[in-house]
């Protein structure tokens, strides 16, 4: 059979020599490769406290995004879960009523919006899809639990805090991926 | 004179043999396909509707046999009859496209795409039409139009802004109902459909203007918001109902019935008229004959997640308890149990109108 690569190496059938029989060589041999390894760089990092910047292009957990007042900006149009290939996203919508003119841009909103993060594969179909700049998927990997009930996120869970209120939590949602980013 | 003559017109180097009286339109509707011309306004089951849109223009190149000389301009289908040896041309024609795109530039002026909020999006002939031959930006730049609002009733929602003034709503009230009680008030930009004072829509087959809306002017607002319809499952039903056919097609998800419609043949037109009681008031599933899924173009976003025959339709037999002496499969989690969404007792469809933020407070996590 013709070999796929040029590396291939046929195996030795032969007794070993005196030389070979005593092993202490071959592990020198290994050893020294082992030590080498002390000087060079150390490829781990510690985690928590230290981070690996993202690529620009990386795809995590999603944002329900607000405007600059603050109000709501998914209009329940449902092409993002339309263009979900996993089908992971559930929404019902509703209409606004008068008063709520602050919390909700337009006249319709996502009364629910539900994006199960078990069956997503964050290949941010729904962030191209969307018409209203409302869902973005952000810098955060999706965190891990024990339980799959803690993978369905709600709108509580997906909303970015209002930059007009909630001004330390909105902060923080910021703040946090530019410590990602850099 | 019995028998009409048959008139022979080529449209598109296509040649077909129509009675005389036929319009270009129709004439186009009958050989198909991409033949046939648009038409946001003319409606062949209403009479004296067409002529006013202008997006069914079409270049007739050969007058007839006997005078052939071309019309001096682009005539409008819907309301030209055709004559013997007639020649037209539609999309072979450079001129005529041109004139669509104009045409659909100058039915967006004001229209507000609000697609993501209207109900009709996914069904709206505007869209397709714009989807077509519409340009990506726009030219005007000055404010849209706007309207004070007005209610119809509890079953018909008015958006003046989407309107494009077909008159096909004029025209159906006339031709179906005994008494029109809407139209088009003022004049130029000011023109509106409107009832005269605040009036309610309340006759048994007014309904139907819902359906004749080539765009989101007039949707039910029983469904309003309820749902996308590329996201429900068209169904033909039918019901023993008094005063009207009771032939419809049944909008469901699951089996909750969202909607009610009339069902529309291919070029959107409605194939019978329905009355008020079975659009708006009849919603149990219990209450209709279901006949099976209704055809949908593939080309169509609402046929996304149909699949073709009756899968959808034929719940499969569960076999697992048949298999293990009764037992039913251990789940590792009821999606019921976390998700707020779409849940099982959950009544969105028995609401007369659209939700609103009381309708979900009671079921929050």
């Amino acid at each position: 059979m013709q070999a796929l690569t040029k590396r291939k190496k046929e195996v030795s059938r032969k007794p070993m020599s005196f030389m070979e029989s005593l092993y202490i060589p071959a592990i020198l041999k290994g050893m020294g490769i082992t030590f080498r390894h002390i000087f060079t760089k150390n490829p781990t990092i510690r985690y928590p406290e230290q981070k690996r910047p993202f690529s620009p292009v990386f795809r995590g957990l999603h944002v329900l995004n607000r405007d600059e007042a603050g109000r709501e900006r998914c209009t329940a149009c449902g092409l993002c879960a339309v263009a979900c290939p996993a089908e992971a996203i559930t929404m019902e919508a509703a209409e606004r009523v008068k008063g709520e003119e602050s919390k909700y841009r337009e006249e319709k909103y996502a009364a629910k919006y539900e994006i199960n993060m078990l069956r997503c594969i964050f290949c941010g179909l729904c962030e191209d899809a969307c018409p209203k700049d409302a869902i973005y998927l952000s810098e955060t990997v999706a965190p891990a639990n024990f339980t799959r009930k803690g993978f369905i996120y709600g709108k509580e869970d997906l909303l970015i805090p209002n930059r007009n209120v909630e001004l330390e939590e909105y902060a923080e949602a910021i703040g946090e991926s530019r410590r990602r980013k850099y | 004179m019995s028998e009409q003559p048959l008139f022979k017109v080529t449209i598109d180097n296509i040649t077909i043999e129509v009675p005389a009286g036929t319009t270009i339109l129709n004439a186009a509707r009958k050989i198909g396909g991409e033949i046939a011309p648009p038409a946001m306004c003319y409606y062949s089951k209403l009479e004296g509707s067409g002529g006013k849109c202008r997006t069914c223009l079409v270049e007739v190149s050969k007058g007839s046999e006997k005078d052939p000389r071309p019309m001096p301009k682009l005539v409008a289908s819907c309301r030209t009859t055709v004559m013997d040896g007639m020649e037209v041309k539609n999309i072979t024609s450079e001129k005529v496209v041109d004139a669509r795109n104009g045409i659909v530039e100058f039915l967006l002026l004001n229209h507000p795409l609000d697609c993501p909020v209207c109900d009709q999006a996914g069904e709206c002939h505007l869209q397709d039409l714009s989807y077509n031959h519409g340009k990506a930006g726009t030219r005007y730049e000055f404010q849209r139009r706007t309207f004070k609002k007005h209610d119809l009733g509890e079953h018909i929602q008015l958006h003046m802004t989407r309107c494009i003034l077909c008159y096909r709503c004029v025209f159906t009230a006339d031709q179906l109902t005994q008494k029109r009680e809407h139209g088009v008030l003022d004049r130029g930009d000011h023109a509106e459909i409107a009832t005269f004072i605040e009036k309610n829509l309340d006759n048994e087959f007014i309904g139907n203007v819902i359906d004749v809306c080539p765009v989101g002017a007039l949707t039910d607002k029983t469904f309003r918001f309820k749902n996308r319809v590329w996201f429900l499952k068209p169904m033909n039903a039918h019901r023993n109902c008094p005063t009207c056919s009771g032939k419809v097609t049944l909008w469901n998800r699951g089996d909750e019935v969202y909607r009610v419609t009339a069902r529309k043949d291919q070029w959107g037109e409605v194939e019978e008229w329905i009355c008020n009681t079975c659009r708006f008031d009849t919603k149990n599933a219990s209450e209709w004959v279901i006949e099976g899924p209704r055809e949908i173009d593939r080309h169509s976003v609402i046929s996304q997640g149909h699949y073709a025959g009756n899968i959808g339709t034929n719940k499969p037999t569960e076999t697992f308890a048949a298999v293990n002496d009764g037992r039913q499969p251990q789940l590792l989690m009821d999606i019921h149990s976390v998700s707020d969404v779409n849940k099982p007792g959950n009544t969105l469809n028995k609401l007369n109108g659209p939700a609103h933020s009381n309708n979900f407070n009671n079921n929050h996590d």
